[in-house]
């Protein structure tokens, strides 16, 4: 390993990659040389001065974190003078600082008490006045307290480098400087939260956690996002059963530190005031909260009478339910009610992608490859809005890596400002546009394809043959709006396919026929809502619906099962790029019942037996029987995602590429979900645009 | 914003000087010219400039708190600059700065109620030589002692 | 035209067109070997030029004193970039007036001096980075870009050499820091002036990521002597490795104040009384700011010492920007060193914690302290606090804050002393008399 260089530091023979930094050399031997503004991934600063290092046969101390290792090099971080020169740093840092740490939202997870705490002197030599500047509000998620504030540029950084969005900079100048917002007193941006998370202290705090708890006062779940298909990982803080905010900040998870408004604040529908919390049954054209004894024995008693005559049944599924739920829901509707008539609303053709790549290896993208690929084609989705940790990764693969970037969308998207080339098109042209750019991307040596709902049916096998014709490995990435969108299509919750793409003997009725047929003895939705935009046409069919919200679908039902969120429940989803995660249920409301125990107990009642209604059990009927996901269960267990393997053979696509429709959320919108999240909505942004003009 | 036609062309020809692509270099110049003629930055001029020059209103409204001689806020007709740093200390220029603000009955930074005079100390502006010195807007004065900005603020009120 | 009345002690070389009628019009300048030496560069290889540059020993009049040949040479002229000239006129360094009287009474020398670098490194565009409080010279400046470019010594072809060259001027809008070149570069961008980090140096990323020569107006103006009478002649002026004169701005307690070309390396104590007439209304000397504020401050007994960057570096002082300040025995070095506290806090960019928050710290304890309300123990918080600045921050300002105020209370602890126990300023009245 001769191109490795050699060094010392504090003594320790120390081997690293030429162009490491000292910083980073150090931290794989376990030796912290704290910092400040230093942080992976972003820019380099050297402002914070924290990371000071002694360096033999150099008169002054060196900037840990922008030197690179060099040969023989000998460090030392441990000396008199680096711990002097830390001590003066941290004594600066604290001399117009409010020390309010008491009543301060960072307290107990804050960089600069852990630095005093570690490197600091105990007390302060400061007696002058201090400079107060009073906190401010620049949008509903984030406020402002410029005394705390240690200008290490992190926030400025992570929006612009990270995000794309540059709506933080610095103001002023010397010790008075701060952080500013880019419409003079608000923001006008994602409002993601990401530069209040990655601040070191408590100077930039968001509107749903400031003031309400103690970092150590809360339990942290660490379950998946419930909004959007990315699948990022959000560690929920938990309070007397309420959600007070999402993070991630031990960068566990596909997304590391990511997460967008959805999955930092968007968890308030949970506490909804909306939110069902018992079951109702009509009567007399009304309806009443009974009992759930009481509902279960009517919804089953309903199930068991129609099966008996030989009625008719559908079955409309969920974009949120999880993994097991889908399973089970199918199962139930075709082995205890007989039918094929079940499917979803589908966002994206994710079963013609598979079958056009049958035969394939490695033809699917992970969220990683985003980040790790040399080229990216994005097709019709405006990333940014739709697929926010998407398009970080794709951001952050060009920053690293250089990646080259290529977009065809309808109208202007925010990759477009890092594209190596960009093709405004219409709609019906996408893929001729996309031809447009094969010499180009011939001259590319790998390729990840990520497309939008414009691509559907033949058109999909188009794009994969030409993905053959470059001569170039490609992957590809089936956009799908939900956080299960995905694990629907894969868990057989459509007509013509049971779970992992078995084909049915007797393909059902498809989401349309379903609302269109006159002659539904019982429509059965768990977590949709098909008729806010379609009235169901069979007018006497008695309507089952289990969800969190009273919805246009529960309102025309004849009883409605309280159902619990994704953060009330355990089970996996499975995300856009076929990414399976484990849900962790952080909190419970009152009178609720995740679907799998409705279902379950639904099956009890109707004296079916379906197999146990355990999360975990469903999980591992799933693996012994679903193609594609007998996926390693410590991977699981431990936090990770483990992609599906593709069916490799003929999928029995659906021939109804008319039925894919993505829903089109933006940023602030999240179908059913955004409507009853407040904070979403509370937003200057919402509900926002794709393919707008990028905000000046 | 409309500007002079003597003020467009400075912008135009400003924004030809630097390397092409570059117009964000014209910023601080747009600003401080445009400032000469409206009296201060305001919000509309940060996005006026920040049109020009082609960045996000952000980019000049972080210039613009930099840069000491941009202001948010009216100066007066004539913004009386007292220098008080060392060469102009040791002659007097604390003593000189006290007596304008005595005289002109202003703070740093503040305007007579008239918004004839402005008042501001300043950092050493290269009259070191000649101190303590003095300027009025961008007219420097030498040798300044009470009795001689008494006549310049004199000569001054007589012109206005 | 501001010039003060010559000394005979001077040796003017770039003042020599000082107090000549209309001595920044171009017709003065030719007929007083203008652009001669440019003519002579064009004959010359690059490489030729540079190194008559390095013969002359002439070093970087903006403080740092880098010397200037050696910094040519680094600027990648085969490079197909770009490659610009970059000349600060950021001139702030308190104490320094010299830069105002090089553009203003003779402006085609700087001019002529930045075509020669030009030639050199293969540039063919400037830019004069003037700070901003000097309007006047922007426009006398453009006024004498104009008349160059009207008689063919700017543009295309230049006399017919085919050699091109635009200049241009850019203001700045008030911020010392600036003046710092990498600042400077990030000004001239339209950002805030904050320092970039180094390497990779401007000569070869600068401004608009391309190849930059910068350097301070005196520096550009020395060229055409340089390449006209020869580097040798140049470097004979002064001590080794201190080419040629300086422009020295003699201000404070003196009779006669001024800007005057002297040889590097002349005596500081023959400075203040035989060219700068000696110490006003007969007043002992107490200290000596010998290049600007950033240098430490030298005592009375100090001042009998060469002016060269090597002879002030041996007192751990510097030679810094030419701007040498006399103080009186009336002076309260305890209110001057406010005033440089105050200074550097009100200039640090902010960029990196030490020094922004260092300078306000010394700042307000100095302004508490001067006010009558110090502790004893603050005199040497003054200094340590002073040395946690000192070598940690992200660019020099911090240590130029640093450093004069280390040694003034080193060197004065007796003016801190007598602040103490809510005792009044013992100096008070002094200033108050030299308004008299």
């Amino acid at each position: 390993m001769s191109d490795l260089i050699h060094l010392t530091i504090d003594g320790r023979a120390v081997t690293a990659a030429p162009g490491t930094l000292v910083i980073n050399a150090a931290k794989a031997v376990g030796i912290e040389v704290p910092s400040f503004c230093y942080y992976d991934g972003l820019t380099l600063q050297a402002a914070c001065r924290m990371c000071l290092v002694e360096v033999e046969k150099t008169p002054k101390l060196q900037v840990g974190c922008t030197l690179p290792v060099a040969e023989g090099m000998v460090v030392h971080t441990d000396s008199p003078q680096v711990h002097e020169a830390r001590k003066g740093t941290l004594e600066f840092l604290l001399t117009n600082h409010p020390l309010d740490c008491p009543v301060c939202d960072k307290g107990g997870e804050c960089e600069l008490q852990d630095m005093t705490f570690r490197y600091g002197m105990g007390e302060s030599r400061f007696v002058e006045q201090k400079q107060h500047i009073d906190e401010q509000q620049w949008s509903p998620v984030v406020f402002y307290d410029k005394p705390r504030c240690i200008l290490c540029y992190r926030c400025v950084r992570i929006c612009d480098e990270g995000m794309g969005v540059k709506a933080l900079g610095v103001g002023n100048r010397g010790s008075v400087s701060v952080i500013e917002p880019n419409h003079f007193d608000h923001l006008e941006c994602d409002e993601c939260g990401m530069c209040i998370d990655i601040c070191p202290v408590g100077a930039l705090t968001s509107g749903t956690y400031r003031y309400k708890t103690r970092p150590w006062e809360m339990k942290h779940v660490g379950t998946i996002c419930t909004h959007c298909a990315d699948g990022c990982k959000t560690t929920l803080g938990v309070r007397n059963n309420e959600i007070i905010r999402g993070n991630n900040r031990d960068r566990s998870g596909i997304n590391g530190e990511f997460l967008c408004i959805k999955g930092r604040y968007a968890a308030d529908f949970v506490n909804s005031p909306e939110r069902l919390q018992s079951p109702l049954v009509r009567r007399n054209g009304k309806l009443e909260p009974v009992s759930w004894s009481h509902a279960l024995t009517a919804a089953a008693a309903k199930l068991g009478e129609v099966k008996a005559r030989g009625g008719k049944f559908a079955v409309i599924g969920s974009n949120h339910t999880s993994n097991e739920e889908n399973y089970y829901l199918q199962k139930f509707a075709r082995e205890a009610l007989g039918t094929n008539n079940i499917d979803h609303h589908r966002t994206g053709d994710v079963a013609t992608l598979l079958d056009a790549l049958s035969g394939k290896k490695d033809a699917l993208a992970t969220t990683a490859d985003l980040y790790d690929r040399k080229a990216i084609l994005v097709v019709s989705s405006d990333l940014a809005q739709q697929h926010p940790f998407l398009a970080f990764q794709i951001r952050a693969n060009y920053r690293h890596h250089n990646a080259h970037v290529y977009t065809v969308t309808p109208g202007p998207v925010r990759e477009q400002s890092i594209a190596l080339r960009s093709v405004i098109t219409v709609p019906g042209h996408e893929l001729a546009d996309v031809v447009s750019l094969s010499e180009q991307l011939k001259k590319e040596t790998e390729l990840v394809i990520l497309f939008g709902d414009a691509i559907k049916g033949d058109k999909i096998r188009q794009l994969v043959a030409f993905g053959d014709s470059l001569g170039i490995p490609v992957k590809y990435v089936c956009l799908v709006d939900y956080s299960n969108s995905r694990g629907a299509s894969d868990l057989g919750l459509g007509p013509d396919s049971g779970p992992g793409y078995r084909p049915v003997n007797a393909p059902g009725l498809a989401y349309d026929e379903i609302l269109a047929a006159t002659d539904l003895d019982v429509l059965w939705v768990v977590g949709a809502n098909p008729l806010k935009h379609s009235a169901l046409a069979s007018s006497n069919a008695f309507v089952i619906v289990q969800e969190m919200f009273l919805t246009e679908t529960a309102q025309r039902a004849d009883i409605v099962l309280p159902a619990a969120s994704a953060y009330e429940k355990h089970g996996t989803v499975t995300n856009v790029c076929g990414e399976v995660q484990r849900l962790k249920g952080g909190v419970q409301v009152m009178g609720t019942k995740p679907d799998l125990e409705i279902m379950g107990l639904l099956s009890k009642e109707l004296g079916v037996n379906l197999g146990m209604w355990s999360a975990d059990k469903v999980l591992e009927e799933i693996r012994a029987n679903v193609h594609g996901y007998n996926i390693p269960l410590p991977i699981l267990a431990t936090g990770g995602a483990a992609q599906t393997a593709p069916v490799n053979g003929r999928v029995p696509a659906s021939s109804r590429p008319d039925l894919i429709q993505s829903a089109r959320d933006t940023l602030f919108t999240s179908g059913t979900l955004g409507r009853y999240c407040s904070k979403l909505k509370s937003t200057l942004e919402a509900p926002g645009a794709l393919y707008s003009e990028p905000r000046p | 914003m409309t500007f002079s036609p003597e003020l467009e062309a400075r912008f135009a020809k400003l924004l030809e000087s630097y390397p092409p692509g570059r117009t964000r270099s014209a910023i601080v110049p747009m600003l401080l010219y445009a400032q000469d003629e409206v009296g201060h930055i305001s919000h509309e001029l940060i996005e006026e400039v920040a049109r020009r020059c082609q960045v996000q209103s952000l980019q000049v409204d972080e210039v613009v708190g930099y840069y000491s001689m941009l202001h948010r806020k009216p100066l007066g007709k004539c913004h009386v600059q007292v220098c008080t740093n060392i060469s102009c200390l040791i002659l007097g220029g604390e003593e000189l700065y006290e007596y304008a603000s005595k005289k002109l009955g202003i703070g740093n930074k503040e305007v007579t109620p008239d918004g004839q005079f402005s008042l501001e100390e300043v950092e050493c502006m290269g009259a070191c030589s000649w101190a303590p010195a003095v300027q009025l807007n961008y007219d420097f004065h030498h040798y300044v002692t009470p009795a001689k900005l008494d006549q310049l603020l004199a000569d001054v009120r007589k012109a206005q | 035209m501001l010039y003060n009345e010559p000394s005979p002690l001077e040796v003017k070389i770039l003042t020599k067109r000082f107090g000549l009628k209309n001595s920044e019009s171009l017709d003065t300048y030719l007929a007083t070997d203008g652009y001669k030496a440019f003519l002579k560069a064009i004959e010359m290889t690059p490489e030729q030029i540079i190194e008559e540059v390095k013969v002359s020993a002439l070093r970087g009049r903006g403080g740092a004193g880098f010397p200037s040949g050696m910094k040519w040479s680094f600027v990648p002229r085969t490079s197909p970039k770009p490659k610009y000239i970059i000349i600060n006129a950021d001139e702030s360094e308190p104490g320094t007036c010299k830069d105002r009287l090089l553009m203003e009474n003779d402006p085609h020398q700087l001019i002529e001096g930045i075509l020669i670098a030009g030639r050199a490194v293969d540039s063919h565009k400037g830019y004069i980075y003037i700070r901003g409080e000097y309007r006047y010279l922007i426009e006398a400046m453009d006024r004498a870009i104009a008349e160059a470019y009207s008689r063919g010594y700017l543009g295309k072809n230049i006399q017919g050499t085919g050699f091109d060259f635009d200049l241009y001027t850019h203001t700045g809008a008030g911020a010392y820091e600036c003046g710092e070149e990498t600042a400077l570069l990030d000004s001239i961008e339209g950002k805030r002036g904050v320092p970039r980090m180094k390497p990779p140096f401007p000569a070869v990323v600068g401004a608009w990521q391309s190849p930059t020569l910068l350097s301070n107006v005196e520096t550009f103006s020395a060229v055409p002597a340089i390449i006209r009478d020869g580097g040798a002649a140049f470097a004979a002026l002064g001590p080794p490795k201190n080419g040629g004169t300086r422009l020295v701005c003699l201000s404070g307690h003196i009779n006669k104040p001024g800007v005057y070309e002297l040889p590097t390396g002349f005596n500081l104590l023959r400075m203040i009384y035989e060219v700068g007439g000696g110490m006003r209304n007969g007043k002992k000397l107490k200290a000596v700011v010998p290049g600007g504020s950033s240098c430490p401050i030298l005592k009375a007994d100090e001042c009998d010492i060469a002016m060269d960057f090597d002879s002030l570096a041996k007192v751990k002082s510097m030679l810094g920007s030419g701007g040498t300040v006399v103080l009186d025995e009336e002076t309260c070095m305890v209110k001057f060193a406010q005033r440089i506290m105050k200074f550097y806090a009100h200039e640090s960019c902010g960029w990196c914690i030490p020094c922004r928050e260092g300078t306000t710290w010394l700042k307000k304890m100095l302004d508490r302290f001067h006010a009558g309300a110090g502790q004893k123990s603050d005199i040497p918080l003054i200094g340590e606090l002073s040395k946690n600045m000192l070598g940690r921050t992200f660019c020099a300002l911090g240590d130029a804050a640093a450093m004069p105020t280390i040694s003034i209370v080193e060197k004065f602890p007796e003016d801190f002393e007598a602040h103490l126990n809510g005792k009044p300023c013992p100096y008070q009245h002094s200033a108050e008399l030299a308004m008299a």
